[in-house]
């Protein structure tokens, strides 16, 4: 089955990373008496419970991913994420069960300006799309992530130290956003990064909703690694449907993905029983330069198309099932998946009314 | 076995729901305008940056408290670089 995008840390070091949180929304309640009465910190996130069966063996891994944020004054930002799951595989005599948790993120936002945000910490690296905006169980369309997820400097998905992001150039025909960072290398089980730098910037075309953006990360420990990202979104105006793609290549390998998803108003709007059911489409292809299999992609040239059917209950819950038909040298497998998500959102406390 | 970690699940979940059921109750009519994503038709700056910004990543959540409406937009000016204004307009939006 597919590996989630990041490496769990150990129980104990992630519950103890996640306390730091919580220490900084007690900070934060401190602080909130002094701030708006809509700043109360917040409490967000998924809870699913998911099945797939990969080549016939099916498995079970009900997730929690809680995400706090709190803001400390006007210009200051605390937030986290992190992921509590439950392996249920199939064993010689019934079901082996494993769990995990891990910290995703834990970050501090400086928001200085919409040209400069300064953010440090452990954060999400800002490689290509799907890392940073679009992994949240919460968020994504297929409750895997693309073969190509993986494809940066960080196994780990996250980088330790600082990065700059913001608004480079406003118009009102376009934008053109950017993150930089750098990375220190840290053994840290808690917070475990590779030394490396780079960065994204993304041009955005407001009428035509079309996003293109470039990535680029350079590995600066052991040997230097050079990885290259390009994306392309296009939403176009008054329609529900929605283009998603990206292209990957690093060092030892290369591919890309295409996701569409489509919800029809035709039928009583979207919030129609028939207007909150919603296909979705991905196909994706790896192919390997050599024999080195250091990046997280498949060991050999993999081709996948992936077909959804998701469901857009009421109250922030969501449905999603989908069939996959994968292709490879080391053997062709079906991939059949089905999840409920429901997200949750709702402050840390009862604070006074705005 | 399975059936034991089926019953798990569903109960975790119905657990969590009753919560945020809970927690609706005391949603705001922010959830008008958040709904309205999908309508299509811009009523005004706010939906519109909203789709903008907002919706290209995710789908809007029904509805939140609004106390929390101005955590949600620095957690969002972090990601979408908002400007100060931009994070009024929709502040507004969310809150009408």
């Amino acid at each position: 089955m597919s590996s989630p995008t990041f490496i769990p840390r150990t129980a104990a070091s992630a519950i103890r990373s996640f306390g730091y949180a919580i220490a900084f929304l007690a900070t934060a309640h401190l602080a909130a008496n002094r701030a708006h009465a809509q700043d109360t910190p917040l409490i967000s996130g998924g809870v699913g419970f998911f099945t797939q069966t990969y080549g016939g063996d099916t498995t079970f891994y009900p997730t929690i991913e809680p995400l706090v944020a709190a803001p400390i004054g006007r210009h200051l930002m605390v937030e986290s994420r992190a992921s509590l799951f439950e392996f249920f595989t199939p064993g010689q005599t019934g079901y082996d069960h494993s769990h995990f948790i891990g910290l995703t993120y834990l970050q501090a936002d400086i928001l200085a300006s919409r040209h400069f945000t300064f953010v440090a910490g452990d954060y999400l690296i800002p490689f290509n799309t799907y890392n940073d905006r679009l992994s949240p169980i919460w968020i994504s369309n297929f409750q895997d992530g693309p073969l190509i997820a993986n494809l940066s400097l960080s196994k780990t998905g996250s980088g330790l130290g600082g990065m700059v992001r913001g608004n480079a150039i406003e118009r009102d025909k376009f934008s053109i956003d950017y993150a930089y960072y750098f990375s220190a290398r840290s053994a840290n089980e808690q917070f475990g990064a590779s030394r490396g730098s780079g960065g994204r910037s993304t041009l955005y075309l407001k009428e035509a909703r079309l996003e293109l953006g470039l990535s680029y990360d350079r590995l600066l420990q052991g040997t230097h690694e050079n990885f290259y990202g390009a994306h392309l979104w296009w939403e176009p105006k008054d329609t529900a449907f929605r283009l998603r793609s990206e292209y990957g290549r690093g060092h030892h390998a290369h591919g890309y993905w295409v996701e569409a998803d489509y919800r029809t108003p035709a039928f009583g709007g979207l919030d129609s029983w028939v207007g909150r059911i919603e296909p979705v489409f991905r196909i994706q292809q790896t192919f390997r330069r050599d024999n080195v299999v250091s990046d997280g992609l498949p060991s050999a040239n993999t081709q996948r198309a992936d077909f959804g059917l998701d469901y857009n209950l009421p109250h922030n819950t969501r449905i999603l099932t989908s069939y996959a038909r994968q292709f490879s040298s080391t053997g062709d497998v079906n991939v059949w998946e089905t999840a409920i998500v429901y997200r949750f959102l709702f402050p840390a406390w009862k604070g006074k009314q705005p | 076995m399975i059936s034991k970690h089926l019953l798990v699940g569903v109960l975790i979940l119905s657990s969590v729901s009753a919560l945020a059921g809970a927690v609706h109750q005391d949603t705001a009519p922010a959830s008008s305008g958040e709904t309205a994503k999908h309508t299509a038709q811009p009523q005004d700056e706010g939906e519109k940056l909203f789709q903008q910004h907002c919706s290209r990543c995710h789908n809007a959540p029904d509805g939140f408290s609004p106390r929390i409406s101005g955590t949600v937009l620095r957690h969002m000016r972090v990601r979408a670089s908002l400007s100060q204004h931009e994070e009024e307009v929709l502040l507004r939006f969310f809150n009408p």
